[in-house]
């Protein structure tokens, strides 16, 4: 007897990735650009807190919303940095990771058949939580001409009038794209005529190089129409230890703890004191990991420039999306320089429309492995020039 | 002008290419030369050197941390006596310091034998110095911000999300 797999797992195709997980395992000296996730330790004295609080026994469950120390501590940083003012009583809710904040909003707000737009390329895990939530993708590609950023052209052009959610993820994973507010505003009267409610995954809203990071529910009327997530794996470097939150009206944050108090209980405890103490005293090591982080951005955008690879201007994350040569798709280039020079990039076509004939390329990497990759990128693009 | 950030990138690796320190501040190649050549010829860059895991190389090399502490006369200041030993060739740091002792002298030579000697008869009888107390070094885990030792192991996803 096989066990009946439901029809919405079976809707969703497996991993894009998986396959070049697989020829990246088998080959030895691979240096990775595919990782989306920071190479540096998460600052000690977040560890340290979060040693402290086992030490002390603190290891059960904690509010289903989060500790309230933690919440007053997201209200105050969201407010100091990016204009966002949430009542921590009732407007945040900690969750484990930004992932499950994400889930949550889309099982709480999406209705069997429900259409959700989503601007692409994209962060991957938006279309599985959509469909295992029972509604319908629709998907929205921006394009580089664009800057990837999302127009509202392109939002009529995909019909996302009739949508019911948009998912928008600045600065983006995989393009590195990021919108300022005047990109915004357009974007927010569209929300605003059409009645959608807008989910805003603003996890590298930190890792912005150029300017400040600007969030789309600081616009005139769209606090109320708005889910806002966060986390602490990218700017903290904290994917392990699994904490994220969401910001939003009332009602809705409520709807979501409804299903999160079934279904998780409450955030990682122990991640939850670590998450505390990095808000309270790891702004200097966020500086730090930032400065890095753009040092290398830049290195890698001249890089590909010499090589004579199109790239976008990356402004945000800690991606870049090279456009990959004339007559290859992203696939084929992808696969060539992980067989032939062992370096991992993940193809661009995974992220959804938009994405196609490009690379994401990570610099959360070291220098030296950088400066490696790229000249095994120059010398597999040589070959075949 | 970004001579900061220039610096602190030789400060990471003095061997950075010029064409690499450029492309990561955004400035160009021979402005990042001429920033480099203003900095050594102000005396803000003074020299570069290799840092040395020398638990990593089959030859002994013994080093010491030296406390001393000085009794100054009219005559003679800090900057006499410093300058007296900051001539010594195993001397390879020496600092004023604040606290329970004078000066800090980080010492290095080819055997403990070697080193104690170079203390016992070219440090301690110099008149001024009233006590030095020796700290051998047995273990080195971080030299000029840089850690010693096996690297962690990167043990990340090759892909992930
Ligand atoms: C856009 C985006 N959102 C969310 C996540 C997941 O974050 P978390 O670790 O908080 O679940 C990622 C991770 O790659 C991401 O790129």
């Amino acid at each position: 007897m096989t066990i009946e797999l439901s029809d919405r797992v079976k809707a969703v195709p497996p991993s894009g990735i998986r396959r070049f997980f697989e020829i990246a395992e088998e080959r030895d000296e691979v240096i990775s650009l595919g990782v989306g996730e920071p190479d540096f330790s998460t600052p000690w004295a977040a560890r340290d807190a979060a040693i402290a609080s086992l030490e002390r026994g603190k290891t059960s469950y904690t509010a289903n919303r989060g500790t309230r120390e933690l919440r007053e501590a997201i209200a105050d940083y969201a407010a100091d940095r990016f204009e966002l003012d949430y009542d921590p009583g009732e407007e945040i809710i900690v969750t484990a990771g930004a992932s499950e904040a994400v889930d949550l909003a889309f099982r709480a707000f999406v209705d069997p058949g429900d259409t959700v737009a989503i601007a692409q390329p994209s962060y991957i895990s938006y279309e599985p939580g959509v469909i295992f939530a029972g509604g319908e993708v629709l998907s929205v590609p921006t394009r580089e001409e664009d800057e990837f950023r999302l127009t509202v052209d392109a939002l009529e052009a995909a019909g996302a009038d009739e949508a019911d959610l948009l998912v928008l993820c600045y600065p983006n994973n995989p393009t590195g794209a990021i919108m300022r507010e005047e990109d915004l505003e357009p974007i927010a009267a569209f929300a605003r005529e059409h009645d959608l409610t807008v989910l805003s995954d603003e996890i590298y809203a930190e890792l912005t190089y150029d300017g400040e990071h600007a969030s789309i529910a600081t616009l005139e009327g769209m606090r109320e129409r708005t889910i806002v997530f966060n986390g602490f794996s990218k700017a903290h470097a904290m994917t392990g230890l699994r904490l994220g939150y969401a910001l939003g009206p009332a009602g809705a944050i409520a709807a979501m703890n409804k299903i999160h108090q079934y279904t998780m209980l409450s955030a990682p405890t122990t991640a939850q004191h670590a998450a505390l103490e990095a808000l309270e005293s790891c702004e200097n090591d966020v500086r730090e990991m930032v400065d890095q982080y753009d040092r290398r951005r830049r290195f890698v955008l001249s890089r590909f420039r010499e090589i004579g690879m199109d790239v976008f201007e990356a402004k945000g994350a800690f991606y870049c999306f090279p456009e990959v040569p004339d007559g290859w798709t992203a696939e084929e280039f992808a696969e060539g320089v992980l067989r032939e020079q062992g370096v991992a990039a993940v193809p661009g076509d995974v992220f959804g429309a938009g994405g196609e004939e490009h690379l994401r390329i990570s610099y959360a990497t070291g220098l030296e492995d950088l400066r490696e990759a790229l000249a095994r990128i120059e010398a597999f693009v040589e070959e075949r020039a | 002008m970004s001579e900061r950030e220039v610096l602190e990138l030789l400060r990471e690796n003095a061997r950075y290419a010029t064409s690499d320190i450029a492309r990561m501040t955004d400035l160009e190649e021979r402005e990042v030369e001429a920033a480099i050549e203003e900095l050594e010829a102000a005396g803000v860059v003074r020299g570069y050197q290799a840092v040395v895991d020398w638990d990593e190389l089959e030859d002994e090399r013994v080093r010491a941390e030296v406390e001393l502490n000085v009794r100054l006369d009219r005559e003679t200041g800090y900057g006499d006596i410093a300058e007296r030993l900051a001539r010594f060739p195993e001397v390879k740091a020496l600092r004023l310091v604040s606290g329970d002792y004078d000066f800090d002298m980080e010492v290095e030579g080819d055997s403990i034998r070697e080193v104690s000697q170079f203390i016992s008869e070219k440090v301690a009888p110099v008149p001024e110095i009233t006590q030095t107390v020796t700290h051998y070094v047995m273990t080195s885990y971080k030299e000029n911000g840089i850690e010693l030792g096996d690297g962690d192991e990167d043990d990340r996803l090759s892909f992930s999300p």
